[in-house]
């Protein structure tokens, strides 16, 4: 070789062209929402912690949850929170070595998918018609 | 680790666009089919490049790789890929074609729609235009000793093995090792130098169920490690990009439960 210098060689493209199909969808999902979760948890460990410390505290907390934008926040959490476990009952049944061929792994997605956006609207209007 | 974009050298620009093939009566060919190709040379130091071609469909056969090879003998001799058996037995064509890893030897033409858009196999080193550096992955397959390993006296025929056993075999042995899966697992991505991959899960897989092979606690022992193994969170890519419609999600799935049964 006329030139030994090693030549640096670039690494192929992998993200950037990668179809985006639903099953590594809801694996990236799974994740973004499972991160969440933590901050979900602190708001209901506030919540929590403001009944216990008395009535002006817990005035505050249920002020700033029952504003538009905390509605916002803990309709995204209940979404979290109902996509995760939907997505750890696929796991659970991976685990069993089950649902892995074509199409049950679709199947699952799609309803694991399907089910956390119903079963989210299900929760908030029966919280809205409870009240 | 996780690195979403790519580095410097790495990123693509728009290449050539080579002109439009004649036909066979001289006049401009008709029957088109548009090719965007990832190249890169080692020798120019310039970025990997996206060019443009046009194949003839009238002078053509029907599969990808067809058109590849038509490309390399009528328009430009520089491109560069692996073929060897255009029947989907050697692995060697595998690459990204319309966003998924498969061969190009075993998908046609007609199955995209528009250009084709044609990639190496992803987030590898890249050799040569479509040509990846698979020295890697051929290592970690020899990592997991991919053979069959006894302490018994070896019998004076064959190893014998009973027809149900055999069975198990099916949908692993027919691998061909083109790391179509491996290179489609983000998971293999990001952690390429401890996961071991969907393929070479799937070939140790292959030797933990083999009634005749004796070490099946010591294979388990090698895989027993956070990276190894269980970097696999079931994203499905692989059994989605595999060309021989094999299922290495479900093989891993298998030893994850073999490593939990032996505890019992």
């Amino acid at each position: 070789m006329a030139n030994p210098k090693l030549v640096e060689r670039p690494l192929s493209p992998h993200l950037q062209i990668y179809r985006p199909m639903l099953t590594m969808m809801m694996s990236i999902v799974h994740r973004i929402t499972g991160m969440a979760l933590y901050g979900g948890t602190l708001l209901l460990a506030w919540w929590l912690v403001a009944a216990a410390s008395g009535p002006k505290a817990f005035d505050t907390a249920q002020w700033v949850f029952g504003s538009w934008i905390g509605k916002l926040v803990l309709f995204g959490y209940t979404w979290a929170l109902l996509h995760h476990m939907f997505g750890g009952i696929r796991h659970f049944v991976w685990d069993m070595g089950r649902g892995f061929e074509h199409p049950a792994r679709e199947y699952s997605a799609r309803a694991a998918l399907a089910g956390s956006i119903v079963v989210t609207i299900l929760i908030w209007l029966v919280a809205m018609l409870a009240r | 680790m996780v690195q979403l974009t790519l580095p410097k050298n790495s990123r693509m620009t728009e290449g050539k666009v080579w002109p439009k093939p004649d036909g066979h009566d001289g006049k401009p060919a008709t029957n088109l089919k548009e090719y965007r190709i990832y190249r890169w040379s080692p020798d120019d130091g310039a970025n990997p490049r996206i060019d443009t071609y046009f194949v003839d469909l009238d002078d053509c056969g029907p599969m990808i790789l067809d058109g590849l090879i038509w490309i390399k003998s009528k328009i430009d001799p520089t491109l560069t890929f692996r073929r060897s058996c255009r029947e989907g037995i050697c692995g060697s064509c595998a690459m990204n074609i319309d966003g998924t890893n498969t061969l190009a030897c075993t998908t046609g033409m007609d199955a995209v729609d528009g250009a084709i858009k044609i990639y190496p196999l992803p987030h590898m080193p890249v050799v040569k235009d479509l040509v990846p550096d698979l020295t890697r992955f051929y290592a970690q397959h020899a990592s997991i000793e991919p053979w069959l390993k006894t302490d018994t006296a070896a019998p004076e025929k064959e190893w014998r093995q009973s027809h149900e056993d055999r069975l198990k075999l099916d949908g692993l042995y027919e691998c061909i090792l083109c790391a179509c899966c491996s290179t489609s697992c983000p998971s293999y991505w990001w952690n390429g130098d401890r996961y071991l991959g969907p393929a070479v899960l799937l070939q140790a897989y292959r030797w933990l169920i083999d009634s005749r092979d004796e070490h099946t606690g010591e294979r388990l022992d090698q895989l027993e490690d956070p990276f190894r193994l269980y970097r696999c969170h079931t994203i499905m890519n692989c059994s989605k990009a595999c060309p021989k419609g094999l299922n290495p999600a479900k093989a891993i799935a298998e030893i994850k439960q073999m490593m939990v049964a032996r505890q019992f």
